[in-house]
């Protein structure tokens, strides 16, 4: 086979987009139902997780020969992700002395298949923190801009929550949350005992169904998994599906996009150029106008490589800006034990595949070291065992005395050992802080000049490092964290971290919420996209994953991903009707 | 749940690709008898998981030491049976050759067990007696207590424990033994009322009438 033979597709598509994830899905879905001609580019393969060939929901760990361990998939042997931080054949690399890790899942959906599906939305003050606190950067928009984005997209998508009047954490359109599992009614009572707010977590499943074609939640525990019942978001299952209905869509999956065409004449795309990763053949797709959604670090990529005589430093790059500002959440984690949760009384507490409650941004941080805020992720409880059960019991039984009242040393072996593990099953807890970095322009990605991946395109190299503001917030994030075991009766479990590991702050990237690599703003100078997500310098080329962000909020980034697709797109639709574009 | 609906999918043979000149040069692959990839596995992972099966890690001696051990640490009792009962040892084979960085603190720790015992007793672990194994298993089983020579033997004797509680707890045995009873379509209404009582927590009016 001759790999350089270029195949020309006879269509020209009214617009492609790249990448099938959250911002690509909810594109498609826009574009598609608004009557265009959408071709749908999908690096990854096909995927429904109600098809037999692909369900992991309701396995047992023994259904694994590896119990469940995350050897091949980072989350776990049944979790929904094909990729991971590492995969085979595509690689990216770090600047000496920085660190990032990146998560890629290549699959139709993208990264919302195993998401969290956290679902928050960003508040008034997270557009404007620059103004706020002088460090970082403004959006071009606000939240009024966004909010009826917001309210449409829990409309269709469908979130749990509950109306708080909770200061820059606003409220959605929700359907009901579920009641809380028993240790988050211990958190909760504790963590307010000291002034700590704790509310119905907001996650995008259905409590109860909102439409004919997605059932609603059973309570297994297992989004993350992927639902048979498609009654939790993934764009796969909920946008790009329907969205396929419509006629309107022709996706293809496995082709990796490697370029942006342009016409060297007028300046803009006429089209994309894929590697179809089955044949490796070279394809060159037309389309009017092309929508980025390969996700932040990948759609700054795909600019880079775009140069051409017109576009020297890549496309949409005239201000440089491209690759920079990438900024990820902070993160920081503790783990308890509850010894009044031992012996406990068994029964289905699976819930939804989440926490049942959080807590959002509660502090000024005027009367803070650090300028930006955290919410703070729970978890515990009667979960299904995986690998890992009952490692580390040496560290805690010592401390704990058995039925007979008698004390042992940690660790043993034998009927009291087993026994141990029976009594701790379902007492243990853990909290996360996720919080806002200040996006720097010394944070940045590039092309790596020596690098290419198993397609020849040349890769990304990162340059990540954490600022000051951030290790002081994770120190906050470790002296809440412990305020709030003690104040429920729990024992905190291993070191406390401290400065000597910038408290427990996690890696770059490993929050897996990157943002800022293509931002938009008011001046081109500055800024690669418009208050639309439009590019600068090229009218027929829109962004729209978080790349456009110009930063991150103490919230999740992926409700703000969905709404700014959302208008992104009807703003590509209304320009094609007024000729602008 | 939804019937399933089919989708059109373009993939780059819909192209009508013609074979290339270049093709016919290059020799056919060797033929390989065509594996069935389980439901929920990718194809790489299905490949990897069926070499690793028909490879062996432990010698017969390593797996009766893994086997003696698994059950001293989680021996049958009136609610549910052993570790090797429960499959364990399999479990522990697998793991090795899945995370191969288990191999040399596994395969010396047994090495460094059956050395002690030697010394000790004049035998292997596995042919000492019960009461001579569980003098040997007293010596290692507390970290915190282990005496200078027997830190070696604790840290493995840790990674045993981790392992077998691992194995055991996931098991169909070890799961039922535990009362876990979720993993099937289920209603969620809340911490049962007995339990609230016990705890002396209530849930709020709103979650209780959710709606007013
Ligand atoms: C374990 C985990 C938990 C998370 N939890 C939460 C949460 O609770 N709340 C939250 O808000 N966010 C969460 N996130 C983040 C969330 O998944 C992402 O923000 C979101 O999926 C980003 O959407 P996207 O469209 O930008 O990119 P993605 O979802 O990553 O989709 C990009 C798609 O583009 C494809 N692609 C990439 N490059 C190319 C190319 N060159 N050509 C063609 N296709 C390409 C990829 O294969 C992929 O399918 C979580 C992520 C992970 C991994
Ligand atoms: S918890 Fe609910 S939404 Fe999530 S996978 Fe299970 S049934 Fe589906």
């Amino acid at each position: 086979m001759d790999p350089f033979q270029i195949q020309k597709p006879p269509t020209q598509f009214d617009v492609a987009i790249v990448g099938s994830g959250a911002g690509g899905g909810m594109a498609a879905y826009t574009l598609a139902k608004a009557g265009a001609k959408v071709v749908l580019l999908e690096a990854g393969g096909y995927y429904d997780p109600a098809d037999p060939k692909y369900i992991t929901q309701l396995k047992w760990p023994w259904e694994s020969p590896r119990r469940g361990a995350g050897t091949t998939r980072a989350f776990g042997d049944f979790d929904a992700a094909w990729g991971g931080w590492d995969i085979e054949g595509e690689p990216y690399t770090t600047a000496k002395g920085t660190e990032f890790h990146w998560f890629r899942s290549r699959m139709l959906g993208g990264r919302t298949n195993h998401w969290g599906r956290i679902s928050l939305r960003f508040g008034p003050d997270d557009f404007r923190r620059r103004s706020m606190t002088g460090v970082g950067q403004d959006w071009p928009i606000g939240y009024d801009d966004l909010k009826p984005f917001y309210d449409r997209v829990d409309r269709l998508i469908g979130v749990f929550g509950s109306v708080e009047n909770f200061p820059n954490e606003p409220d959605g359109i929700f359907l009901p949350a579920p009641k809380p599992r028993l240790h988050e009614l211990m958190i909760r009572k504790g963590a307010r005992s000291i002034g700590i707010p704790v509310i119905p977590s907001r996650l995008s499943m259905l409590t109860k169904p909102i439409n004919d074609e997605r059932g609603s939640c059973f309570y297994c525990a297992q989004c993350g998994r992927g639902c048979q019942a498609y009654a939790d978001f993934s764009s796969s299952s909920v946008l790009v599906k329907p969205a396929m209905k419509t006629g309107n869509v022709t996706l293809i999956n496995g082709a990796m996009v490697r370029e942006v065409i342009t016409d060297p004449a007028t300046g803009l795309c006429t089209g994309v150029s894929y590697v179809d990763t089955q044949t490796l053949q070279e394809v060159t797709i037309k389309a009017k106008s092309v929508v980025l959604a390969a996700s932040a670090g990948e759609t700054a990529r795909l600019l880079l490589n775009s140069k051409s005589s017109r576009f020297p430093t890549g496309l949409a790059n005239s201000s440089g800006v491209v690759g920079k500002y990438i900024n990820d959440s902070t993160g920081a984690s503790r783990s308890a034990f509850v010894p009044a949760l031992m012996d406990r009384k068994r029964y289905n507490e699976d819930g939804v595949g989440g926490m049942h409650v959080f807590t959002p941004w509660w502090l000024d941080n005027k009367k803070l070291d650090f300028p930006r805020g955290y919410h703070i992720e729970y978890w515990g409880g009667m979960g299904m065992p995986a690998y890992g059960f009952g490692w580390g019991v040496e560290a805690l039984n010592g401390m704990i005395a058995a039925r007979d009242g008698s004390k042992k040393p940690g660790g043993g072996y034998g009927a009291g050992l087993k026994d141990d593990y029976r009594r701790f099953y379902g007492a243990y807890v853990g909290m996360a802080g996720r919080g806002e970095p200040v996006p720097l322009e010394s944070n940045y990605c590039e092309i790596d000049p020596n690098v290419v991946d198993k397609y020849g395109i040349p890769v990304l190299r990162f340059n990540y490092k954490w600022s000051d503001y951030e290790v002081k917030q994770a120190k906050h994030m470790q002296d809440t964290f412990e305020e709030i075991i003690h104040s429920m009766g729990g024992i905190a479990l291993g070191e406390k971290p401290g400065a000597e590991n910038s408290y427990g702050l996690e890696a770059p990237g490993k929050i897996i919420h990157e943002v800022g690599t293509s931002r938009m703003g008011n001046d081109p100078k500055t800024s690669a996209l418009n208050k639309f997500q439009q590019a600068h310098d090229v009218k027929n080329l829109f962004v729209v994953d978080a790349a456009a962000f110009p930063s991150q909020g103490d919230k999740n980034v992926t409700w703000t991903i969905l709404a700014s697709s959302m208008r992104t797109s009807e703003y590509l639709i209304d320009q094609v009707k007024k000729k602008n574009i | 749940m939804k019937r399933r609906d089919s989708l059109k999918a373009l993939s780059l043979t819909g192209f009508g690709l013609a074979v290339g000149p270049t093709e016919a040069a290059v020799p056919a692959p060797p033929d390989v008898k065509p594996l069935k990839i389980p439901g929920g596995r990718q194809k790489f992972e299905a490949e990897r998981d069926a070499k690793l099966m028909a490879e062996k890690f432990f010698t017969p001696h390593e797996l009766q030491t893994v086997t003696v051990l698994s059950d001293i640490i989680i021996p049958a009792d009136e609610r549910s049976g052993s570790a090797s009962q429960a499959g364990v040892p399999a479990f522990i084979e697998f793991m090795m050759k899945d995370q191969p960085r288990n191999q040399t603190p596994m395969r010396g720790g047994i090495r460094w067990l059956d050395n002690t015992c030697t010394k000790r007793y004049g035998k292997p672990f596995v042919q000492c007696t019960k009461a001579q194994q569980i003098d040997m298993v007293e010596q290692i089983a507390y970290p915190a207590l282990a005496k200078p020579d027997m830190t070696q033997g604790a840290s493995f004797f840790t990674l045993m424990r981790n392992l077998t509680a691992s194995g055991f707890f996931t098991s169909q045995i070890g799961i039922k033994d535990l009362g876990y009873v979720g993993n099937t379509p289920n209603q969620w209404n809340g911490v049962p009322d007995d339990v609230l009582k016990q705890y002396g927590l209530a849930y709020e009016e709103r979650e209780l009438n959710p709606g007013k």
